[in-house]
């Protein structure tokens, strides 16, 4: 019978206080990890999506909007902006664009996104092909590797875009995509997009709008079939056509000229620039506020946990005098008694971070499936974060700290006036 | 003549070289008490009268109650510190010892009934047996518990919890409690008074015969004046 054991079972005697402490204590840290959990892939996943653009180029409306669209592809484009008005950002030789990636949206594949873009978008995102080759013709398409997964598509795969951004019945029907490339995961919003050129876009749209001109339109493009996807040239032809947005690397980042280039398109042109570092601070700080009231609200939880705990433990030392007194009796020194409170203290932390934990990651997990479905965003329960060791240690403390003043108690017993006293 | 020199000069050696073997010479008696005098705080002292009891045997202490027996009774038990006078248990004194070592000795070769018991809550019959091995620093042993209980009666009630027990049997296994670590003392108070006649007399006989049997002494504080007879060897207590 060494201290554990005793410590155990004393614990369990009183089972509706071991459940109303460990829930209570399981509920702080829960809410606590599941923060932790929920902020740092949040973080992760717009950071990693930051993909080093420096600047967002699309049509005047909400500049966050923009970049929720444009960047994490989880909101509606601001509109739509022509070849014409982006033409200065595409040429090539710009003094200080290093890269200008155009993007059309518009189309999607059982809400999963279609993208028509060059192939410098990929290399963004560090993407590689798994399988197949990248698209050369139009229709051609190379998909993410959570569209692969979850819609079953593999290489030579034939299917029918809807119109818009989710899903809905509206389906084009008479254009048929094929796969030819699938990319490797790569934990960033690439793997749920649809990858293929620009035009194909715009033959999708041309089919809906304007069905009359199918032929001349497919002609049209024909022409444009076989370039080599890496340059905007020929984009530069189709000056009446639209994009969404154009994606800007600049050459130097702290240059003077880039840093005012933004501001010179909101002022000078009709097109909107965003900085990407900036609205997605801007939306932190939003969230942020939100997330420390929680953070706030799990802490108290906790705190109010541990203190029931204390006055548990504090209670039951009174009635417990007479056998703390009969252990001392039967030879236990004074610091077992400290310890074996102590114990007790800490199991009923230890019980209830476990709670927590699980609490915390199923919570996530239970979440991410309805991100997964809103947002084709992909977040984990199954994750485990070195932050959450500093949860595990501040619990064990606060154990500690809860049971020290009765562990004192029980160690100051005094054998005889507890056993004279009637 | 140089002989008898040598072996005197041997003798007087002795104590220096084996301490333990001249205290057990000095004092045959496994228990001894001399000049004993406790106060409690802001009352009057009590003076209790030296008494001893050898290996296997049993003491009666006797007086009515406020006379100081529990307090005597603690004292000799290592709880109460020993204020004035000595203690003496098979040659050691109590008072030499302070803490840990003293809860150790205490655990170790005291066994003590009180009038009464209380058990840890959370653990079964059995499992409180075992925890009075366990907390004097010896090895779990379930075979010797479980044999004291069979022996008290209560052997069938192993593993029920002790509040579910009556009170009588409460009694037994608190006498299994404090004999299972084969203690040199064993200290009773009001052992008998919540008995009738029958048990009083089972209970009696098997702490006699365990006393014998462990060369054990066995000092019961009781004001039941049944046992009066019962016992040869009686101090009595009064108040002054």
């Amino acid at each position: 019978m060494n201290v554990l054991k005793l410590a155990v079972k004393n614990i369990i005697k009183n089972p509706l206080n071991l459940l109303m402490s460990t829930i209570l204590f399981g509920l702080g840290v829960g809410l606590i990890s599941f923060l932790l959990l929920f902020n740092t892939q949040l973080r992760e996943k717009f950071d990693k999506n930051l993909a080093d653009i420096d600047l967002v180029v699309g049509a005047k409306g909400s500049p966050l909007q923009m970049i929720l669209c444009n960047m994490y592809h989880i909101d509606n484009p601001t509109g739509n902006i022509s070849v014409k008005d982006a033409a200065p950002l595409l040429r090539d030789g710009h003094p200080l664009i290093k890269k200008a990636i155009p993007l059309s949206l518009g189309d999607n594949y059982k809400s999963y996104r279609i993208v028509g873009t060059n192939y410098d978008f990929m290399s963004l995102y560090d993407g590689q092909l798994s399988s197949g080759k990248l698209w050369e013709n139009d229709l051609e398409v190379v998909i993410g590797s959570t569209v692969a997964a979850e819609t079953g598509l593999k290489l030579g795969d034939t299917f029918e875009s809807s119109h818009g951004l989710i899903s809905d019945d509206h389906v084009h029907e008479d254009v048929v995509f094929v796969v030819t490339g699938i990319i490797y995961g790569t934990g960033s919003v690439l793997d749920q997009l649809i990858l293929t050129n620009t035009s194909s876009i715009w033959k999708v749209h041309a089919h809906h709008e304007d069905h009359e001109d199918h032929d001349a339109d497919e002609h049209h493009h024909h022409d444009h079939d076989h370039h080599h996807d890496n340059s905007n040239a020929h984009l530069l032809h189709h000056a009446d056509e639209q994009i969404t947005s154009v994606l800007i690397q600049f050459k130097n980042k702290t240059n003077f000229q880039a840093l005012n280039f933004g501001r010179n398109i909101n002022e000078n042109t009709d097109l909107q620039a965003a900085s990407p570092a900036i609205e997605i601070n801007r939306l932190y700080s939003m969230i942020g506020i939100g997330a420390d009231i929680l953070r706030g609200l799990a802490l108290l939880i906790a705190a109010v946990s541990a203190l029931f705990v204390f006055i548990m433990m504090f209670k039951s030392m009174r009635e417990r005098k007479y056998e703390l007194a009969i252990m001392r009796v039967l030879g236990a020194r004074r610091a077992k008694l400290f310890l074996l409170i102590i114990t007790e203290g800490v199991l009923l932390a230890l019980i209830g971070l476990i709670i927590g934990l699980i609490l915390g990651h199923a919570g996530m997990e239970i979440v991410s499936k309805y991100l997964k479905e809103d947002f084709r965003y992909v977040f984990s329960g199954l994750r485990w974060l070195p932050e959450e060791g500093f949860i595990v240690i501040a619990s064990l403390i606060l154990g500690v700290i809860a049971a020290i003043i009765p562990a004192i108690q029980a160690a100051r017993t005094d054998i005889n006036k507890t056993l004279t006293r009637k | 003549m140089y002989n008898i020199v040598f072996t005197g000069f041997l003798f007087d050696c002795l104590p220096l070289i084996f301490p333990e073997i001249i205290k057990i010479h000095y004092f045959c008696s496994m228990i001894q008490t001399k000049n004993l005098v406790y106060s409690y705080s802001g009352s009057e002292s009590i003076h209790f009268p030296d008494i001893h009891c050898d290996a296997g045997e049993i003491l009666l202490v006797l007086g009515s109650s406020g006379v100081g027996k529990t307090t005597l009774l603690h004292l000799l038990g290592g709880i109460l510190k020993i204020q004035q006078g000595s203690v003496c248990i098979d040659g050691t004194e109590l008072s030499s010892l302070s803490g840990a070592v003293a809860d150790h000795f205490r655990g170790q070769h005291i066994g003590i009934v009180f009038q009464q018991n209380h058990f840890v809550e959370a653990l079964n019959v059995l499992e409180n047996v075992i925890l009075a091995q366990n907390l004097a620093g010896k090895k779990t042993d379930k075979k010797k518990a479980m044999a004291l209980l069979e022996q008290l009666n209560v052997g069938h009630k192993y593993g029920k919890y002790v509040r579910h027990l009556s009170q009588g049997e409460k009694q037994r296994v608190a006498i299994a409690r404090a004999l299972v670590n084969d203690p040199k003392l064993v200290l009773a108070d009001e052992l008998t008074s919540a008995l009738d006649d029958e048990n009083c007399n089972e209970v009696l006989n098997l702490l006699e015969n365990h006393a014998r049997d462990t060369a054990s002494a066995l000092i019961v504080v009781t004001h039941d004046t049944r046992l009066k007879d019962k016992i040869d060897r009686k101090v009595i207590l009064e108040s002054k």
